[in-house]
């Protein structure tokens, strides 16, 4: 049956409470950031997509620097904050550490971060200083990591920035698409607007793109636009029963959560969760988390083809999550017009697909698993027909750019619209790509 | 299992392992503490006219994370009243009399007051003593401690009326804080002093409380000079103990080590270069006296590893292979091989050498990780990357010599050969 409620208040804040806490106090933040070697051209900064210069951010915590620690994160990546919450870490800066070669625990660099971009956020050191006014405006759609990271580099550089955000909140997949344990949506807020809080910057809400406003009015009115639209929906399923009521989007289903409050969201009893990816697991996790009796992720590979991190299948693991390898859903059998049981295709592997992974081949065989809730998170869709109706090259709804730029007259664009869906620090370092080409443009111009 | 057992100028101790003459010896509780710990003796906390100390008293200085890397006080000599002082040394000799007991002296600056001390605390059963003509703070501005002992001259004279009237082993504790140790090491020895002891203190300043810009240790707004100890002083202490260990004088008394004694390869390393016993007081300060059980098992497996049976077997070992650099091998050579094996690549060899060294080492750019190799041909075999890199055995120094003879610098002026290696 699917309902809501199903936890106490207590039981709720206990398994939405911060996953990763912070270190409790400056000495066991020191400890740590002692023990860090200081690396040369270091592997940490190597892997880490925006380049944070990590060993100088830690080696600043042990100088009692951390007002020269934080603006060594923000430098690199403004939203430093939230990316030391939810940067899967161990296959970036942390699983790089030179003490994985020592068979010894790597530095917690993103333990670290979030100390450093904490202190800075709570005493709202606003640490960079915008250059007087170009005159110069340019249009962002979508308050993202894109567009805010896009908007922060242009404000400083003396650009009026104007955001247009069709949520009402700023913050994009960070504030909407990412489990609540992770951040928390007050978290978001905070961090949008210490972001916001350089100056410079006009964020615009609930105005969407081909709704409120249209491309030909950004293209008359400013100098520049940026487009970090993101990405949409999960993708379809197109099997039969996709629309029986019990059927769920995990973006959707992660949105509601975090907008709606854990007590009014409805889980089913068994809820089988469609994918394997970093969204799989945070839809799976937190059905589990709030009161789901049984979880099974199904994938159509194996463990080793998995899209999310080991961590993070141990999390999911850790809150009693089953896992079901080698099966593709063939049909979602319902009852009364609800979910009853999910139809899987037993698979096997074959030769390697066009993106290297060895394709999964229906057996023949199928297996059924009694649940009455089916979460979708394979993939998510970008928005082709919005793109495609201002004239912009994209490749099924990712937006085409050269260097930064669209085929269209002074639009450019980045982030997940661009790449089909990636980290937020992708996202970040796409924010500041655009930006710099922006000002590249409008120097020529 | 080798044997610890200390003989120094007939006091026996059950190893060379003293406290130092400081806090930690001040009282009968922290004496019988330690002797019960296993403590070979104690020089007991100076004794002299009576003073009065102030709040605070340390400071320190930190390193990388770790606490008391340095050591720093401004108490002065006991300041108990000597009766106490002497009632407790005797009940304390009862209880011990296995253990080492010398008593630190600093009495006025005058033969009478010296000679009263040295009664009242043979009297009280003091098996030496020890004269401190180091302590570099508040005695000093009073004539005593490092005031006698920067002058040779007077630490003889207060040696010599010391020798009139002492019956037990006299030793001389010098300061640091002179260019050398030898004139005063030497005026005493040719004042009669049996032994010396060394280092005391090293005057300092620790650090500034960047809030308040007051120098620590803080009293009242202000501070002054203190005396440093504590790891960060045993080079320097090594250092002047050998030139102690080598002059034809001095070397030829019994020399008690001290500065920045932590560990038992401390020790060892201060009597290889002449100790027969050591003095210990900051790592005790720090951890408490347990840390003698270390030192004392240390030593002794150490020991057995090497064949020595007793510490005479090594005292002094090391003396002579300190030499003149005018007397080195120029042509032993070394270069550094990195055990690929080993490097974690941290890049700290490479940018090391390459920003303050020879720019030795080759960097072949990698994702994520560098790959670094030694330019043998440039490389000055000068240890940096050696010692910088943080993984034991990684970098090591190959033996090349440039030819098989010997050849110092003295020799190689007196053939006329080029200098320019570039």
């Amino acid at each position: 049956m699917i309902q809501n409620n199903r936890l106490t208040e207590t039981q709720y804040q206990q398994n939405f409470a911060d996953i990763h806490p912070p270190f409790e106090t400056t000495d066991a933040a020191l400890t740590e950031a002692n023990r860090c070697l200081f690396c040369y051209d270091a592997p940490c900064t190597k892997l880490c997509p925006t380049s944070i210069n990590i060993p100088k951010f830690i080696k600043q915590i042990t100088t009692d620097n951390i007002k020269g620690s934080a603006h060594t994160i923000f430098q690199s990546n403004i939203m430093g904050a939230g990316c030391s919450k939810v940067c899967p870490v161990e296959k970036l800066c942390e699983g790089a550490c030179v003490y994985n070669n020592m068979d010894e625990t790597p530095i917690h660099i993103a333990k670290l971060q979030r100390y450093s971009t904490e202190i800075a956020m709570k005493n709202n050191w606003q640490l960079f200083e915008r250059k007087q006014s170009t005159g110069k405006k340019v249009a962002i759609v979508g308050a993202g990591p894109a567009g805010l990271s896009c908007a922060h580099v242009l404000s400083i550089e003396g650009v009026d920035v104007t955001i247009y955000e069709k949520e009402s909140k700023g913050g994009g997949l960070m504030t909407y698409g990412i489990a609540a344990y992770k951040v928390t949506p007050q978290f978001c807020e905070d961090e949008v607007n210490y972001i916001l809080g350089v100056g410079g910057i006009d964020v615009k809400y609930n105005q969407e793109l081909g709704k409120n406003i249209s491309l030909e009015e950004l293209q008359r009115n400013y100098d520049a636009v940026y487009l970090s639209i993101g990405v949409g929906l999960a993708n379809k399923l197109n099997i039969p029963g996709e629309n029986l009521e019990g059927v769920e989007d995990a973006i959707e289903f992660i949105y509601n959560l975090r907008d709606k409050g854990y007590s009014s969201i409805k889980v089913g009893d068994r809820v089988a969760v469609i994918g394997m990816g970093m969204t799989a697991i945070d839809a799976a996790t937190q059905a589990k988390r709030l009161g789901s009796n049984e979880v099974t992720m199904v994938y159509r590979r194996t463990e080793a083809e998995k899209n999310c991190t080991q961590h993070e299948l141990d999390i999911a693991r850790l809150d009693g999550c089953a896992t079901l390898w080698l099966a593709a859903p063939k049909e979602i059998v319902g009852k009364n017009g609800k979910v009853k049981a999910l139809v899987c295709d037993v698979m096997k592997l074959g030769e390697p697909d066009a993106k290297g992974k060895p394709a999964p081949i229906a057996t023949g065989e199928t297996v059924t698993l009694d649940v009455d809730m089916v979460i979708k998170a394979t993939g998510q869709n970008p928005f082709e027909q919005l793109v495609s109706s201002y004239g912009i090259n994209n490749n099924r709804g990712k937006i085409n750019i050269v260097n930064n730029v669209t085929n269209i007259d002074k639009v450019f664009a980045g982030g997940d619209c661009v790449n089909g869906g990636k980290e937020v620090v992708d996202a970040v370092q796409a924010g500041k790509d655009g930006a710099s080409a922006i000002l590249k443009f409008m120097l020529n111009n | 299992m080798a044997s610890l057992e200390t003989n120094f100028l007939g006091i026996k101790s059950p190893n060379p392992f003293w406290l130092a003459s400081a806090p930690p010896t001040d009282k009968k509780i922290n004496v019988l503490r330690a002797y019960e710990a296993g403590w070979g003796g104690v020089v007991w906390k100076t004794l002299g006219s009576q003073v009065k100390n102030v709040s605070s008293r340390y400071s320190a200085v930190d390193y990388h994370g770790s606490r008391i890397m340095g050591f720093n006080n401004i108490e002065l000599i006991s300041d108990r009243p000597l009766d106490i002082n002497l009632k407790e040394i005797t009940e304390v000799v009862k209880l011990f009399p296995d253990r080492a007991m010398i008593v630190s002296l600093m009495a006025d600056n005058n033969r009478e007051s010296w000679h009263e001390l040295i009664k009242k605390c043979e009297d009280a059963g003091a098996m030496g003593f020890e004269l401190n003509f180091g302590c570099p703070h508040g005695m000093t501005e009073r004539g005593m401690g490092a005031a006698v002992g920067q002058d040779p001259h007077i630490a003889k004279m207060v040696v010599e009326w010391v020798m009139e009237k002492a019956t037990i082993p006299v030793i001389t504790k010098l300061t640091p804080n002179v260019h050398s140790v030898v004139p005063t090491g030497r005026a005493a020895v040719e004042g009669g002093t049996n032994a010396l002891s060394l280092i005391n203190t090293i005057q300092s300043v620790t650090g500034i409380d960047l809030d308040t810009l007051v120098p620590n240790p803080y009293v009242a707004g202000k501070s002054v000079f203190g005396g440093y100890c504590g790891p960060a002083v045993k080079p320097i202490a090594l250092k002047f103990l050998t030139t102690i260990s080598q002059d034809e004088l001095t070397s030829k008394v019994p020399i008690s080590g001290i500065g920045g004694i932590s560990t038992w390869k401390d020790a060892v390393e201060f009597m290889l270069l002449g100790a027969t016993s050591v003095q210990v007081c900051t790592a005790a300060m720090k951890h408490g006296f347990r840390i003698v059980e270390d030192m004392c098992e240390g030593m002794s497996n150490w020991m057995d590893e090497k064949g020595f049976k007793t510490i005479n077997d090594f005292i002094g070992k090391s003396v002579e292979k300190i030499t003149h650099w005018e007397d080195l091998d120029i042509n032993y050579h070394h270069i550094a091989k990195i055990n690929q094996d080993a490097c974690i690549h941290c890049g700290l060899c490479y940018i090391a050498c390459e920003d303050t060294s020879h720019q030795s080492i080759n960097i072949q750019q990698g994702n994520p990780y560098n790959t670094y190799t030694i330019k043998e041909d440039e490389c000055v075999g000068c240890n940096l990357c050696k010692l910088v890199c943080p993984v034991a055995e990684c970098i090591t120094m190959e033996e090349h010599r440039v030819a098989p003879d010997y050849i110092n610098w003295k020799m190689w002026q007196a053939e006329g050969r080029a200098l320019n290696d570039h």
